[in-house]
């Protein structure tokens, strides 16, 4: 089969991969070690292979990998800054947000994604936000206070509302 | 209760939980080994057929492709997939591959091939020659035994084939014809359950390798490893002792994992290529071949006195345990004696027939059968209730059992066998109820009256419920720990975390029992080779069962700390306190971590204990639930607005997590009452497999959810402990019903709850209002 080169940018690393051009992003992501990226259905539904694509929410299932060359991928592995969690892990675990954490990663990335964009989301933005991502385990009760915790303890950032 | 704990009683976050947020490689997927090989399955397209002839020479040839198994490769050896201790009460009705395919999806063939694309494509090479036979998928029309699904002459077990019915149960107390008659009222209703699938979000999954010593290791999600090892190794014919199960971290389970799987074909593969295999469900195979809830028909009558007394209740069930009959008698008995016994009728009967169809498989799913009793007995409650005038509320405080009663239903009816009768000693019931109403604001709602005129109406209902903590003189679990050095243990469990906390409760327990901070206890679940027994996570066990095991284990390394801590600190036992990781006697004091080092060093002893344990009864958690609802006269649309549980789980061992289980039962409980159904057409094909189409809640979908933990001191647990996990989705879907009567008048008496029901509903009363006038 044809094989190809794929550059891009993962959790802030440079990255070069051979890959087909069929190859999907969830399964190329899988094969190089980021586990955090979950298959809980390969047709764009339960949001466990969430990713984010500079910056914002994708079902890496449904895109071709080749369609990321050049571009920054975050994936859960990389939403800690080293050993230091960042706050909505943090929130996460403090507020009984995880349970089989089969959904935490992509959650998490939505939740990230929501809250650079808006500095302070109300509970039914974060319910939206997190509509994507279904949890079969919590009720999403618990991840829903997670985010807003998250939210309300940190300093209103300025942004203008058009830009969220 | 005593505030005095320290690791009990505390929200603790998971022990597990930083690798589960970090995105760590910890489930059964995520890891490689070199020369892994897809297994893929060669699913039937039919529901019922007979193998004429299977020919796997092309698929065979294909390069990539490793191994192909049909019936002809493997042994026969009649077994059931239920995850249920030896000898399993559900019937042997099932092979590791046969020449007859009895549902769409079941197994024709297997594969394991270099990639995934050739696997399928070798699947396609497979030829098959069927010989349709007429499939049943009525349950009613499967009793009659036109076509019969299991005529195989070595399946075991089975109550009567001919017309397939794979399990009878008939039990009784009490007189029920001699209740009907001394009753003023009699009321009698039929309702009507769905087949609701799990939905774990991880799919099953297992990896299976050879090690170096030619043992077979089976990385699997499962919620059963010990079961699951003596399954595998009797279907593949190998001693137990070269067979090892890893359950590592569990994408959910929710019952759908209480099963043996993918397993025994997996290993299979494994052994015939020589190479590790992985298979791995889609979702589109997970919701037709993996396990979904029994459907079933129910009819209940009750007999009452004038002033609100249940004489009588009776309950009879058909259910519909699909092509096999794993869990068949189970779960249905279950639907009688964790049902019926709620009231404190003098004359019970419980009568149900479990029959084959050509569906896919039902089997274990939180609640295990109680769900669908609870949905009869609790809509027909409130019936009887509204008919006399009572408070719904008040009729079920009147009747429901109480601190020491004895429910002699489940003395009748124990996991397929006979049970033990049940002492109820703790009960927090009357407390749910009480909070629950205040949560929902029940009083005043109940009272209110809303404008006829309105096209959305609004109404409260409820609905309660129990359960039990293990099943009594079956679950039996053990554990055990040993000191390290720096003061740290490790507790070896063969409970199976699958994502509800167990881990962390398990560790608080051995954690308080110690006097140890809770980062002292390392935890290893769920390794045959590396923990001791357990039956497994079913049966709401884990927390009275493995726990008591944790707790008695705990007390014997604490004895042996304390008699060392006595020697070295020269001091009475009597006199020793044992808290945050040291021991103290008056006026001195030595650190776990000191003790322990001189033991191993000076001592040359490891401190180490294991402990077993098992319950003869069950204690049952209770549950309140309560509803409200507003339904829309105009389309039908059914909204919660807000769902109140209030929950007597005993101890909380872990509050937050106990809520969790509360939390995440409830919303099972909402897909099951309003939206999931998975649905087969005239041919028994599955019209639904995916999540567009199967509609389960999501995050904004969400009623407010109102949690309330109601504690009592239940002595057969660890410090007080029942069980949470399941008891709180069995009220939901009666509440539900309940409300959206008292909304807009109409009983609805299937599930789920659809639009078009509610509207039917609607049109039929109106069309009986006019023709009264
Ligand atoms: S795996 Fe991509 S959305 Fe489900
Ligand atoms: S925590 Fe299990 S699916 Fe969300």
């Amino acid at each position: 089969m044809k094989q190809m080169e794929l550059r891009l940018n993962v959790n802030g690393e440079t990255k070069t991969w051979t890959i087909s051009p069929g190859d999907l992003l969830l399964d190329v992501l899988r094969r190089e070690g980021y586990f955090g990226v979950k298959r809980g259905c390969e047709k764009g539904e339960c949001g466990t292979c969430t990713v984010l694509l500079n910056g914002r929410p994708v079902n890496s299932c449904l895109l071709f990998a080749a369609h990321v060359e050049g571009q920054e991928l975050l994936t859960v592995e990389g939403l800690a800054a080293g050993e230091t969690l960042d706050p909505l892990q943090e929130a996460f675990l403090e507020h009984g947000a995880v349970q089989c954490g089969f959904c935490t990663g992509g959650a998490l990335l939505s939740a990230k994604a929501l809250l650079d964009r808006r500095a302070n989301p109300s509970e039914t933005e974060i319910r939206e936000a997190l509509a994507g991502h279904y949890c079969r385990c919590t009720g999403y009760q618990k991840p829903v206070e997670a985010v807003l915790a998250v939210a309300r303890k940190r300093k209103p950032k300025i942004i203008p509302e058009e830009a969220a | 209760m005593s505030n005095e704990y320290r690791a009990v009683g505390k929200s603790f976050p998971k022990v597990d939980g930083h690798k589960l947020v970090t995105g760590a490689p910890a489930f059964t997927d995520d890891f490689h080994l070199p020369g892994m090989l897809w297994g893929k399955i060669l699913a039937s397209p039919h529901a019922h057929a007979r193998i004429r002839h299977i020919d796997s020479r092309k698929a065979k040839a294909l390069p990539g492709v490793h191994a192909v198994l049909t019936y002809k490769d493997v042994p026969r050896v009649p077994h059931t997939t239920a995850g249920q201790a030896w000898p399993e009460p559900s019937p042997y009705d099932t092979y590791l591959l046969d020449s007859k395919v009895r549902f769409v999806g079941d197994r024709v063939a297997a594969v394991a091939a270099e990639s995934r694309a050739i696997a399928e494509e070798a699947l396609r090479l497979i030829e098959v020659d069927y010989e349709i036979l007429p499939a049943v998928l009525d349950m009613e029309q499967a009793m009659t035994g036109a076509s019969v699904i299991h005529d195989e002459p070595d399946s075991k077990n089975i109550y009567d084939a001919g017309h397939n019915v794979a399990g009878y149960i008939l039990r009784e107390i009490g007189n029920v014809e001699e209740g009907f008659r001394e009753a003023d009222y009699i009321f009698e209703r039929e309702y009507r359950t769905q087949r609701q699938q799990h939905c774990s979000l991880e799919p099953h999954i297992s990896i299976c390798w050879l090690d170096a010593d030619g043992r077979l290791v089976i990385r699997s999600s499962t919620q059963v490893p010990y079961h699951c090892r003596r399954q595998v190794a009797q279907i593949l014919q190998l001693p137990i002792s070269r067979v090892h199960v890893i359950k590592p971290r569990i994408g959910g389970g929710f019952g759908g994992k209480q099963e043996m799987l993918l397993e025994d074909i997996c290993g299979a593969l494994a052994l015939a290529s020589r190479r590790p295999v992985k298979i791995e469900y889609t979702r589109e195979e997970e919701f037709y071949m993996a396990r979904s809830r029994h459907p079933q028909i129910l009819r209940m009558k009750m007999g009452v006195k004038r002033d609100g007394t249940i004489v009588a209740s009776q309950m009879k069930v058909l259910a519909g345990t699909g092509a096999y009959g794993s869990h068949a008698t189970t779960v249905q008995g279950n639907t009688g004696s964790k049902v019926l016994p709620l009231y404190r009728a003098p004359h019970m009967l419980f009568e149900c027939h479990v029959v084959y169809t050509n569906a896919p498989v039902a089997g274990a799913f939180r609640g295990y059968g109680c769900p669908q009793g609870y949905f009869a007995q609790e809509t027909l409650v409130d019936e009887i209730a509204t008919e006399l005038g009572i408070d719904p509320m008040e009729f079920r405080r009147k009747n429901a059992i109480r601190l020491g009663d004895v429910d002699r239903l489940s003395a009748q009816l124990g996991e397929g066998r006979e049970g033990l009768a049940r002492v109820i000693r703790s009960c927090g019931l009357p407390e749910c109820l009480e909070r629950g109403a205040t949560a929902i604001g029940w009083q005043q709602k109940r009272k209110q009256r809303f404008d006829r005129h309105e096209a959305v109406k609004r109404g409260v209902g409820m609905a309660c419920a129990m359960q039990g903590s293990g099943i009594a003189g079956v679950d039996w679990a053990s554990a055990f720990l040993k000191m390290n050095e720096d003061g740290s243990f490790f507790l070896q469990v063969g409970a199976s975390d699958v994502g509800g906390g167990a881990d962390t409760v398990l560790s608080q327990i051995a954690a308080e029992t110690l006097g140890v901070t809770l980062d002292k206890i390392v935890i290893t679940s769920g390794d045959t080779d590396t923990t001791p027994f357990d039956v497994g996570a079913y049966a709401s066990s884990t927390t009275i069962i493995s726990g008591g095991a944790v707790k008695k284990a705990a007390q014997k390394v604490r004895a042996q700390i304390m008699a060392l801590a006595a020697r070295m600190l020269e001091a009475p036992v009597e006199s020793l306190v044992c808290a945050e990781n040291r021991i103290s006697a008056p006026g001195k004091s030595i650190s776990m971590g000191d003790l322990a080092l001189h033991a191993m060093y000076k001592e040359k002893v490891q401190i180490m204990e294991g402990a077993s344990h098992f319950n003869t009864d069950s204690p049952p958690p209770f549950c309140a639930t309560f509803a409200e609802v507003a339904v829309d006269t105009q389309t039908g649309r059914v909204q919660v607005l807000h769902l109140a549980t209030a929950v007597d789980l005993g101890t909380a061992i872990n509050p937050m997590y106990a809520e969790g289980q509360v939390e995440g039962a409830v919303t099972q409980g909402l897909g099951l009452a309003l939206t999931e159904e998975l649905l087969l057409d005239g041919d028994g094909r599955p019209v639904n497999p995916n999540f567009r189409d199967y509609k389960i809640f999501t995050a904004k979908d969400m009623p407010t959810l109102s949690t309330i933990l109601v504690e009592t001191e239940e002595p057969l647990g660890p410090y007080g402990a029942k069980s949470v996990s399941e008891v709180p989705i069995n009220g939901v879907a009666p509440a539900i019903a309940n409300a959206i009567f008292h909304a807009v008048g109409v009983r609805i008496r299937k599930l789920p709850i659809r639009p078009e029901d509610v509207l039917r509903a609607l049109c039929e009363e109106q069309k009986e209002e006019l023709a009264a006038v």
